[in-house]
């Protein structure tokens, strides 16, 4: 009996220690990840603030702050030294970026269907090389693509740019879906067939509505990834007025006075734009996508 | 669904076999053939059997410094990336509040890492007179020449690269997430420490996640071209002229078809034999649930 009053002042002190090693582990814990959120973050912050700076702030100052704001710098900018503004490059981004999201949705769908709902000739051999897709470095497969698109007449057009992924050519979206088709029970679509329904019918009215949440991160991850692609319209495109936005920053880099700084950032804001825009929207979707399938990027 | 034709399927993924076909297969086979030629786009290719083979390794100075500069830029990001990765993810992984916050700003840099307009950016803060260098100055240190000075310049190309680490922390962390909590449970009552939890039961439980992270980030690692195609062009002195720089002023520049598939084919063969390197080791350190080997 007298001895219990010790131990429970013992157990408290232990008790105490714990919380206050628990209590400086997590304020470690945070400091650190502050430390990294803000190197990770300020530098977009930065250029943010920077392009509404005038040309001389820019290099004076660390400060993402500007003190005198203006927004010559995108008036300026968005002229451009071509005879067209920067909506033309908008424009041709987009004409690239719909047909692609489109078909690579409608493309993809219908052949992860294919490999997760049915059995066919050559089925093992023809999965086999999706994963092998999947590894394969394009940097391999990008000359005889140009020569063959120069072949058929497709150079400085848009089609080389989105006809294949049409064609579920990125196999990585295919595999995302499969998937996750692979994980939805298969009773709704049986029970279609039992009514009658055909397989396209049931792929329609039933597999597609459960598949939506990632139709859209496939969505998602393509506009993200077209908006980027460079080396892509460098290869195929050689005209000014088919430019979509990430050759147009490459132009303005190189035909802008040495001095305008504040212009090219203002244009690299807007580019950014549309998809921090996109992301902050769908971000669980992106989460989601990337989660499931593991991906590239 | 058995009413229906074996061929069905078939169907379903004719879009799939017709791109692959088309886009992928027929140019995997013609670029090993146009790399055995001579090619410049005027006149048919010329077969030169191993010439361009024996010029890459024989006499090529530009493509020794550019598989160099390649080598040293995977080998530098890679695990760079995936430590640091894994290293964010686990500290995220304790119940932290904000968890959202933090995910977020640190994978919006992957999400728009890839963007041109980054690589200006990353221009203009590693400039002589820009961010970095001006911060530096700042707290009364020297200003760093990062990218005119070809010791540094693929140091700096490969911050670039490092600082779009978010997304492999996605998946670690999506990984170290499903993670059994009542494995560690156990353990603690066996007396476990935190490191010996860490070492002994999320490491291995996220192998798979490791290795998948690994060959993707490789392979990708291999073919940047954004980065310094804008920021140093390859300069100076070739320090970042990674090998698809090469090959595309090969290719698009001097249309040296037959030779830049070669070079193509070289990169190739690299990715391919550390895959299968990665592949064949895997067998003996990724630990897949369910499986016999624990």
């Amino acid at each position: 009996m007298t001895a219990m009053p010790q131990i429970s002042a013992d157990t408290l002190a232990n008790m105490e220690k714990q919380r206050r090693r628990a209590r400086i582990s997590s304020t470690f814990r945070y400091s650190l990840l502050i430390i990294v959120g803000l190197i990770m973050v300020y530098p977009l912050v930065w250029m943010f603030g920077a392009s509404f700076k005038t040309n001389a702030e820019i290099f004076s100052s660390p400060s993402f702050w500007p003190k005198e704001p203006t927004v010559q710098g995108y008036i300026d900018g968005w002229k451009t030294s071509t005879p067209y503004t920067f909506a033309k490059f908008f424009m041709n981004s987009m004409m690239i970026i719909i047909p692609k999201m489109i078909g690579t949705a409608i493309s993809c769908t219908l052949v992860a269907y294919g490999f997760a709902r049915f059995d066919f000739p050559f089925k093992k051999i023809i999965f086999s090389t999706v994963i092998a897709t999947l590894l394969l470095p394009n940097v391999v497969t990008r000359i005889p693509q140009y020569l063959l698109f120069r072949d058929i007449g497709w150079l400085d057009s848009f089609l080389p740019l989105w006809v294949p992924s049409a064609l579920a050519g990125d196999a990585f979206f295919v595999f995302m879906l499969i998937q996750f088709l692979r994980a939805i029970p298969r009773d709704m679509e049986e029970a279609a067939r039992v009514d009658g329904a055909n397989t396209l019918q049931t792929l329609i009215y039933i597999v597609v509505p459960m598949l939506t949440p990632a139709l859209i991160s496939v969505c998602l991850f393509q506009f993200m990834w077209t908006m980027n692609d460079f080396l892509g319209p460098l290869i195929y495109l050689s005209s000014v007025e088919n430019y979509p936005i990430s050759l147009a920053l490459k132009l303005s880099i190189d035909t802008t006075e040495a001095f305008a700084w504040n212009q090219i950032l203002a244009m690299s804001c807007l580019a950014l734009a549309p998809s921090l825009i996109v992301f902050f929207m769908a971000q669980k979707y992106f989460i989601e996508g990337i989660s499931t399938g593991g991906v590239k990027g | 669904m058995g009413g229906d034709s074996k061929y069905l399927g078939l169907w379903y993924v004719a879009p799939y076999v017709i791109g692959l076909l088309l886009f992928t297969a027929f140019p995997f086979v013609a670029s090993f053939y146009l790399s055995f030629t001579d090619y410049d786009l005027l006149s048919k290719p010329e077969w030169t059997g191993l010439d361009n083979y024996q010029k890459l390794f024989t006499r090529d100075r530009t493509f020794d410094k550019s598989l160099k500069v390649t080598l040293a830029y995977v080998f530098m990001t890679v695990p760079l990336k995936l430590a640091f990765a894994l290293f964010i993810a686990v500290i995220l992984n304790y119940r932290l509040r904000a968890i959202g916050l933090f995910r977020t700003a640190f994978y919006v840099p992957s999400i728009l890492g890839g963007s041109i307009a980054i690589a200006v950016l990353w221009r203009y803060i590693f400039a002589d007179t820009g961010l970095v260098n001006m911060m530096l100055e700042g707290v009364g240190l020297e200003g760093v020449n990062w990218f005119g000075d070809p010791e540094n310049a693929l140091f700096t190309i490969s911050l670039l690269r490092c600082w779009q680490f978010g997304s492999a922390m996605v998946i670690f962390l999506a990984a170290l997430q499903s993670v059994d909590k009542s494995l560690y449970e156990a353990a603690s009552i066996d007396g476990a420490n935190k490191w010996q939890l860490f070492r002994y039961i999320t490491l291995p439980l996220i192998t798979p996640v490791i290795f998948f992270n690994l060959i993707m980030q490789t392979v990708q690692a291999f073919q940047e071209f954004n980065g310094p195609y804008i920021i140093t062009e390859g300069g100076p002195l070739k320090s970042t002229y990674l090998l698809p720089l090469y090959i595309y002023d090969k290719a698009f520049k001097s249309f040296d078809m037959g030779y830049a598939s070669a070079i193509a084919w070289v990169l190739f063969v690299i990715i391919m034999v550390l895959t299968l390197i990665a592949f064949w080791s895997s067998k003996k350190w990724v630990y897949y649930a369910g499986d016999k080997r624990s």
